[in-house]
């Protein structure tokens, strides 16, 4: 993927001076097309952006082509003053005398670069602003009451910002259709629709299918799938993102919560080795849904919806929520921690070297996967992981459907070929060598070790998230918590190491794998080992080649790449 | 059943395409040739026509739509086109139009254009026909009619069934 060095342009660019509502700023003269990246004269929507004034939009998006329907964003614009012979005309003071000129301009699209002031406060463009959500207004059904968007809606916060008080309309509005399914994942209401073509330009531009397209003309208007063709893909849940109203609704979001009671974490996708940047939407240890976070390193603003229908198992009805230890008679019953820790420790603490194996999944974290890897040194002992392999495509999904294979990688838990060391494994199960298996997000026995033979452990952990069919034969049984119930890192494909935050604390007993992994260490190598993942991050950086310049406050919100080294490029 | 298109329609076709630099640029011809030849533009001519010219089939639907002159449904024999641009306006042809429809059992308050149920007549609005100086005007089929009034819409109903009973 593209870094920033990359997207910074070799060339210098040239600045330009202008004034925004009086106030002096240099912009530069040229910024990458939304798409193509190739430099293009900066728009006044971008140098308003430059400059931290809000231009009301709906039709412009930064990621998408300027469209220029909406005439939202109209603004007024001031050029130097000529007179008859060209010539420029001058202040007392020998400074170019600046004319404003009669009728506005659209700030998405026009980019003369002769504009020199840029007016945005202006009576006239309050008048503008008010009269283009009135046109707005007169078919929209206004029933922000049952919408999904209200709280996130452009046309809400510009009526409430810029809008008349009253309607003037007393006419009958257009009916146009309100729940069309126009995908297995997507309603539109043609009402809501704003007409900003977004949607449109986002199946065209973006993914390259023109699914969608504009039936009828004025007031008729409507967005629509041709009839009969679903609007099948994924990637079509960023439609919803886009559209700036709630004409696009996600089907699985509908009417399940109000956007205002949701809390944002920023966190990273677990769908896939990509790495998407996402905000979770949460409340009261439930997600709600899952959102793209700009990232150019990575995912630009987008993300699929594999990923982002992948979070229901956070809040299954399997999850494992409490710790389980099995009894004399071989039943599992609900244990403690405390209890449950200090068997497992006492039984590590004595065992000979090459007598444990530890099978860890790559969808921990990336200081959980170094505990794993440092508790493997201690113990001496065989570690393997599983690979979990799709289809992938050629947008941003990956093959890998793990987020932190590259971590397995690194610390080197496993081969090249995760999985190749299973049957060895369980070989020396049934011979007796291996005595202990440690168990981390898999299912050991479907990853490969033969059923009958689990019997003959002395020590047998399953740490898990949810419950899987090799469950019952643990020994003890430990609940982990979910990316959404912890904090970490992981490592996508290209090597990028990014922080996911906590959204909520774990549910039931369930705690992260590297506060057990952490008193296990603790305990067995008689060094104190931190308890938080910015303290294990911390380490990390201080003895893993590539990491060195890193810290957990300098990944930051967008993460940073390994260096590359002999030893961590494949 | 596979929607097949006659030789003669598509030779057009490939004519017209010859004529453009860009395929796609011959979309509207394309519609037009259809709704000529079968009198209206069905949704495996859409699918027909956007293959044919390597577009999507919505995309030529966006055009159809737009369109009024081109009509999704099978249009009556007979087709009345009422003008209501401002100069016929103000000569009445709204009440040439309701007039019409009354006539013909239709709703003059609906929106857009409308069949009998016999499949027999369709009338509709259309904008300025550009002879605001005989207003009000109306197209019967491709015949021309100025300075209508109800009675001569009136005679233009009855010539329609004559019309007819000649050619059974
Ligand atoms: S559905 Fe939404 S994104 Fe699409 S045109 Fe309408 S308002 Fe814009
Ligand atoms: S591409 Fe991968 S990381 Fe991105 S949203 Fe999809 S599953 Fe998640
Ligand atoms: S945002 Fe500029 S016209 Fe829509
Ligand atoms: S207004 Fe009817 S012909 Fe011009």
């Amino acid at each position: 993927m593209i870094n920033k060095d990359q997207l910074q342009n070799k060339e210098e660019i040239p600045m330009i001076d202008i004034k925004i509502d009086g106030k002096a700023i240099s912009i530069p003269k040229t910024r990458p097309h939304s798409v193509t990246g190739k430099q293009e004269p900066t728009t006044i929507i971008q140098a308003c952006s430059i400059a931290g004034v809000d231009i009301p939009h709906f039709c412009y998006h930064p990621r998408l082509p300027v469209s220029g329907n909406c005439r939202m964003c109209l603004i007024e614009y001031g050029i130097p003053a000529i007179d008859r012979d060209r010539k420029p005309i001058l202040n007392p003071d020998g400074t170019p005398v600046i004319r404003k000129m009669p009728r506005p301009a659209i700030a998405c699209f026009f980019n003369d670069t002769a504009t020199t002031e840029i007016y945005t406060n202006t009576e006239a463009v309050k008048q503008y602003r008010q009269a283009v959500l009135e046109f707005l207004l007169i078919n929209h059904p206004l029933d922000c009451p049952i919408c999904d968007q209200a709280g996130d809606c452009k046309l809400q916060e510009y009526v409430h910002q810029y809008g008349q008080e009253t309607s003037r309309f007393v006419e009958d509005k257009v009916i146009k259709p309100k729940k069309r399914a126009i995908s297995s994942k997507i309603i539109l209401d043609n009402e809501r629709c704003v007409l900003c073509t977004r949607c449109v330009r986002f199946t065209r531009e973006i993914i390259g299918i023109p699914a969608l397209g504009i039936l009828n003309r004025g007031g008729l208007n409507q967005i629509s799938n041709y009839p009969g063709s679903d609007f099948e893909h994924n990637y079509t849940l960023n439609a919803v993102d886009l559209c700036p109203v709630g004409a696009l609704t996600s089907r699985d979001f509908r009417f399940r919560m109000r956007s205002w009671f949701l809390s944002e974490t920023k966190s990273i996708c677990p769908g896939c080795a990509t790495g998407c940047n996402i905000i979770i939407h949460s409340r009261d240890k439930q997600i709600y849904r899952l959102k793209p976070r700009e990232n150019d390193n990575v995912n630009s603003v987008w993300m699929c919806d594999y990923g982002r229908l992948n979070y229901k198992w956070v809040n299954a009805q399997n999850r494992l929520t409490h710790v389980f230890a099995e009894n004399t008679d071989g039943t599992q019953v609900e244990s403690d921690w405390l209890s449950t820790l200090k068997k497992i420790i006492s039984v590590l603490e004595k065992t000979p070297p090459k007598t444990t194996a530890i099978l860890v999944s790559s969808r921990l974290s990336t200081e959980e996967i170094y505990l794993i890897s440092k508790l493997a040194k201690r113990l001496d002992a065989f570690t393997d992981s599983i690979s979990h392999l799709g289809e992938g495509d050629s947008f941003l999904l990956n093959k890998d459907l793990t987020p932190n294979s590259k971590a397995i990688q690194i610390f080197k838990l496993a081969s090249k070929t995760p999985g190749d060391r299973i049957a060895e494994i369980s070989k020396n199960i049934d011979e007796g060598k291996i005595r202990n298996l440690l168990v981390f997000g898999e299912d050991p026995i479907k990853s490969g070790i033969a059923p009958g033979i689990l019997g003959r452990l002395d020590l047998f952990v399953i740490c898990d998230i949810l419950v899987n069919p090799s469950s019952k034969e643990a020994q003890y049984l430990l609940p982990g918590a979910s990316f959404a119930e912890k904090q970490g890192t992981f490592i996508n494909a290209q090597g990028r190491v990014q922080r996911f935050g906590k959204a909520f604390s774990p549910i039931g007993d369930a705690r992260p794998e590297y506060w057990i992994l952490a008193n296990i260490l603790t305990k067995i190598t008689q060094e104190s080992w931190p308890l938080t993942p910015e303290g294990i991050f911390n380490k990390i950086t201080a003895t893993t080649p590539g990491f060195e310049n890193m810290t957990w406050e300098l990944l930051g919100t967008v993460g940073m790449d390994i260096v590359s080294t002999a030893n961590t490029t494949e | 059943m596979e929607f097949s298109v006659p030789n003669i329609l598509k030779n057009k076709i490939d004519e017209l395409i010859l004529h453009y630099p860009e395929k796609r640029s011959v979309t509207l011809m394309a519609l037009h040739a259809f709704q000529e030849y079968y009198g209206y533009i069905s949704n495996e001519a859409i699918e027909w026509i956007a293959q044919k010219l390597s577009l999507m089939p919505i995309t030529v639907l966006e055009l159809v739509t737009f369109y009024p002159m081109f009509s999704q449904e099978p249009l009556g024999k007979f087709h009345f086109k009422i003008c209501r641009t401002l100069s016929c306006a103000l000569k009445g042809s709204k009440n040439i139009y309701t007039f019409l429809c009354n006539k013909l059992g239709l709703d003059p308050h609906l929106h857009g254009r409308q069949t009998t149920a016999d499949g027999r007549f369709t009338v509709e609005y259309v904008e300025c026909l550009a002879s605001c100086n005989t207003a009000p005007v109306l197209f019967l089929n491709e015949d021309f009619y100025e300075n209508v009034t109800e009675e001569s819409v009136a005679e233009l109903l009855s010539l329609c069934e004559q019309k007819e009973g000649e050619n059974e």
